[in-house]
Parts: C-alpha cells; sequence; structure tokens
C-alpha cells in the first residue's frame, strides 16, 4: 500500500518552546489514523505544520512530494483538505461564501456536501458567525469535502458539540473515510474507535505509540499514554 | 440655514477625498497587517502623473477631456507604483512589521525628495475645466462644482469597492483574508495575489484622492509634500473607522469631515483659534478609541 503521508524527525518550536521534538508517522493510502495524546503535547501543532502554517523542520512528504518548504495553498492544492480545530469558519461570510472561497476545482460537488448536510443549503445567506458551533462545524467539514480531495486532515471534529451532532458529524467523517485518506486528532474515544484503524500517541513533542485501534482496548496501555481508562 | 447647507456640502466632499485616501489604506492594513507609510506618496505621484499629462502631453485636448485623461493617469500610476511597491519592497518583508514601516518611510522620503529636486518646492499649477471652479445654483444655495466631483468620485468608488468586495471571487477572498489569513491559505487560496490586489486598488484610489485633494482643495495645484498632509487624516479616518473596514473608513471619513469643516467655520475665525478644524479632529479620534479601541467597525469590512 502507497504511503499518503510521510512525517519524518518533525520539529516545531513557537516562541521559544520546542514543541514538536522529532515526531515522525505514516498514514498509507487510504487508511485513516488517528493522532491521540494529552492536551498540549503537540497534536494540533503537527496538524499545522503538515498544513504549512507553522516553521517546521525534517521532512514531510504528501502523497509522493516533498512538502517541507511548501506554502499552505499548493499543499492544500495537492489535494489536502483541512478542518482546524476551534472550525475557523469566517464569521463576516455567510455560508455559500466560505465554500464559495474553498472551491478550489473546476466542478465543486455541492449535491454531495448538501447531501451530508441539507441544512446547510437552508442556510446558505446566513453570517457563518451567527450559526451554532454544530453548525459552524458543518460549514467547516463541508469546505474540505467541497473539492473531494483524496486527503483529509482533521483536528478535533467533536470539540464543544451535542452527543447527538457527534454521532451525526462522526457518521458523515466514516462515510468520507470509505473514499479518503484521513489523519484525525481526536479526544472522544468513541469516535477514534468508529473511524481509525490505527492509533498514534504523541507525549512530549514525540511519538510514544503507535498500533492498531484495537490498542485502544488496552486499559493499561491507555492508563498510561492518555491518563483515562478505556 | 443656507449656510448650514453650504457648509455641510462641502464637509461631505472633503470626506469623500477623506475617504479616497484612506480606504486603500484600510484594506492594505485589514489583510496585510502593513502600516504603509508610502500611501501618501501614491497620492502625490497621482496628482504629479496628471499634471505631466495634462500640462504636456495633451494639453492640446479640450479642456473636459483633458481633465479625463487627469484623472486616468492619476489612477493608473497610484495603482502602478503601489503594485510595485507591494512586489519589490513589502513581499519580502511580510512577518517583519518594523522593517515595512522603515522602508515605506524610506521610499516615502526618497521619492519626495526626487520630487523636490525634480520640480521643485513651488506648488504647479494643473490645467484644469473652468466649470470646476463655478458653482451650481440650485434655489439660494450655491454648491461648488469641484465638491460635486469629489462627492461622485467618492460615491462611485464606495458602492464599486462594495460590489468587489462582496460579489467577486476576490472580493471573498480579501473579505475572509482579513479575519484569519492562514485559514484562507489552508483552503489552497494563493493570498499572495490578493495582495498585490489590494495594494493594486489601495494605491488606484490614494492617486485619484491626490488627484482631487489638488482640484478641490488646493486651487488646482500639485505640490510634493502634499500627499504626507493627507496621509495623517487618512490615518485617522483608518483608525476611527476601524482598521480593515471600508464602511467604517466611509462613516469615519464623513465624521472627520463634517468635525474638521464645522470647526473651522464656527470657531477658526476666532483669535489662535486658526488650527482648531485639526484639534477637534484629533479631539474625535481620542474620543471615538476611548469609547470603542478597536474603532467603529473595527474587525469587519
Amino acid at each position: 500500500m502507497s504511503t499518503a503521508i510521510e512525517v519524518s524527525e518533525l520539529h516545531v518550536s513557537i516562541g521559544g518552546s520546542h514543541i514538536l521534538q522529532g515526531v515522525s508517522l505514516e498514514v498509507a493510502t487510504g487508511e485513516v489514523v488517528a493522532l491521540l495524546g494529552r492536551n498540549g503535547v503537540g497534536k494540533t501543532t503537527t496538524l499545522r505544520a503538515l498544513m504549512g502554517l507553522v516553521p517546521r523542520a525534517g521532512t514531510i512528504r504528501v502523497r509522493d512530494q516533498d512538502v517541507t518548504r511548501w506554502p499552505p495553498h499548493r499543499i492544500a492544492r495537492l489535494g489536502v483538505a483541512y478542518v482546524p480545530e476551534d472550525r475557523d469558519v469566517f464569521s463576516a461570510l455567510t455560508v455559500a461564501e466560505n465554500l464559495r472561497l474553498a472551491e478550489q476545482v473546476a466542478a465543486p460537488n455541492y449535491d454531495a456536501v448538501y447531501e451530508l448536510f441539507p441544512e446547510l443549503r437552508q442556510r446558505a445567506r446566513q453570517r457563518a458567525g451567527t450559526l451554532s458551533g454544530g453548525q459552524q462545524q458543518m460549514v467547516a467539514v463541508a469546505r474540505a469535502l467541497l473539492n473531494e480531495w483524496p486527503v483529509l486532515i482533521v483536528d478535533e471534529p467533536s470539540k464543544g458539540l451535542a452527543p447527538r451532532l457527534v454521532a451525526e458529524l462522526t457518521d458523515v467523517l466514516a462515510r468520507v473515510s470509505a473514499a479518503t485518506t484521513m489523519l484525525v486528532v481526536e479526544q472522544n474515544l468513541a469516535v477514534v474507535r468508529r473511524l481509525a484503524q490505527r492509533v498514534v500517541v504523541l507525549d512530549h513533542g514525540v511519538v510514544v505509540h503507535q498500533g492498531p485501534v484495537g490498542d485502544l482496548e488496552d486499559a493499561d496501555l491507555m492508563r498510561q499514554l492518555l491518563g483515562v481508562s478505556a | 440655514m443656507t449656510v448650514l447647507a453650504d457648509l455641510t456640502f462641502s464637509a461631505v466632499a472633503l470626506s469623500a477625498v477623506y475617504f479616497l485616501a484612506a480606504s486603500g489604506l484600510s484594506l492594505i492594513y485589514g489583510l496585510m497587517d502593513v502600516l504603509n507609510f508610502a500611501h501618501g506618496l501614491f497620492m502625490t505621484l497621482g496628482a504629479y502623473a496628471a499634471w505631466d499629462l495634462t500640462t504636456h502631453l495633451t494639453s492640446t485636448l479640450s479642456a473636459p477631456l483633458n481633465f479625463a485623461v487627469g484623472v486616468l493617469a492619476a489612477i493608473v500610476a497610484g495603482a502602478v507604483v503601489a503594485g510595485l511597491t507591494e512586489l519589490w519592497l513589502i513581499r519580502p518583508l511580510y512577518g517583519r512589521p518594523i522593517s515595512q514601516i522603515l522602508v515605506t518611510i524610506g521610499l516615502d522620503l526618497a521619492a519626495v525628495g526626487l520630487l523636490l529636486g525634480g520640480f521643485g518646492s513651488n506648488s504647479l499649477s494643473m490645467p484644469v475645466p473652468l466649470w470646476l471652479f463655478e458653482a451650481t445654483h440650485w434655489g439660494s444655495l450655491s454648491l461648488p462644482n469641484a465638491d460635486f466631483v469629489a462627492l461622485i468620485a467618492g460615491v462611485v468608488v464606495l458602492v464599486g469597492l462594495e460590489w468587489f468586495l462582496r460579489r467577486t471571487r476576490y472580493g471573498i477572498i480579501i473579505r475572509a483574508g482579513v479575519e484569519n489569513r492562514d485559514m484562507v491559505r489552508a483552503l489552497g487560496v494563493d493570498v499572495g495575489r490578493a495582495f498585490t490586489l489590494v495594494f493594486i486598488l489601495g494605491g488606484a484610489m490614494a492617486g485619484l484622492a491626490g488627484l482631487l485633494n489638488s482640484v478641490v482643495f488646493n486651487g488646482d495645484l500639485v505640490s510634493p509634500l502634499q500627499g504626507d498632509g493627507l496621509l495623517i487624516f487618512a490615518f485617522i479616518v483608518v483608525v476611527i473607522g476601524g482598521l480593515g473596514s471600508i464602511r467604517g473608513s466611509a462613516v469615519a471619513a464623513l465624521l472627520v469631515g463634517v468635525v474638521q469643516d464645522f470647526s473651522n467655520y464656527y470657531l477658526g475665525s476666532h483669535p489662535g483659534m486658526a488650527e482648531i478644524g485639526n484639534l477637534s479632529v484629533v479631539l474625535l479620534l481620542a474620543l471615538v478609541l476611548e469609547w470603542r479601541p478597536r474603532g467603529l467597525f473595527g474587525g469587519t469590512l
């Protein structure tokens, strides 16, 4: 199986803090990998480094291209869709404008997006800043799915959402994952079990464990790595 | 009543020029975090380009046509110089705000020095149609035609900018970029092109503002330091309106123009009060910042 994402000895320092201290991981094409770890260990920074949004050292390869020095828009156009932590929808823009901004291919698949999130069609003219947290997350995911890009990077999709919305969003991501390579940061282990085939655990800026998602059932291991009981 | 109406009309015309000067500055800061101290230069060069062309190249045309050529020259000169400034001087310095400030101040000083050396410090008279110095009479009102021109230019640019920002893809990119530049990039958008476009737009508006400032308020005179004088008020308008907000700039320009003109008229004739208009504008700035530290419309386009 070919490799969609390959990270080797990734280092990131921000404001004098050495946040990532040599992260190495791989995601095979078509695979869904969950990036886990306690708060502040560098999960979001890893995703931001992958997207070219923070200064970085090491090697990042995406779809057989060395993108370590590429700017974010070139990495995205390689076929990498990104759903950031806290959604980052453009609050002053309408839902339709948020989606229009994300268009990067000749024929963006609005039909598929509206099928997954019918509510967005009704709210197309509403300012994104006036949406609820769940609706904003729908916009953020819809933006990422519009171009049907082969790689999807998602940062904490369930964060701050009601359980019903988490279930709906997980259903959507599960459907998408059938045709997409996905690297997801997620604290909700039920969501991880549903989506991921493998888990990678970070601690203090380095990878401390990699294994099949079944490792989540090892209570001792989870307590040791994440400080939680599975 | 007539005096009040005349005064209001003149204040609104002044506001239109302030808006033209400030809107580009506001967009440039809002999208790129660049405090562009060379913006005054774009205004000055716009006026000089218009003067040069209408005096030497197209002076044989009819007066209205010659003036139209001057307007076009001012817009193009401002746009070209601003675009080149972004590409050659600002682009290598993104993320280095102090360097940007120093470079734009240096560019302004150097170019104004060159203008002083090349054209001298005396103001130059631009050929403009005589009807610009006449007035349109409407009942008991006597409204200067030059004020009409400034007002129409301000309204056209405001409506055009609003259309551009809300109806075009680049407009959406700019509005989104003001809010969260990184996320725009992460969606696959090359923000660098939008940066250049915003500089070009800002420069075009500044060039027009420079020309109108000469024609409407300086009795058709062009001078090397005129842009720097206008830049101070442009910065005040941008700060009052909210950095990055076009609607804010429009409202703030109106406030500044009205406060300045009314203060000058009603208080400026008293002994020692010659600069009361400028002082009133600074007081307005202080009051607004005390009430809303991010300006009236800070953070949104």
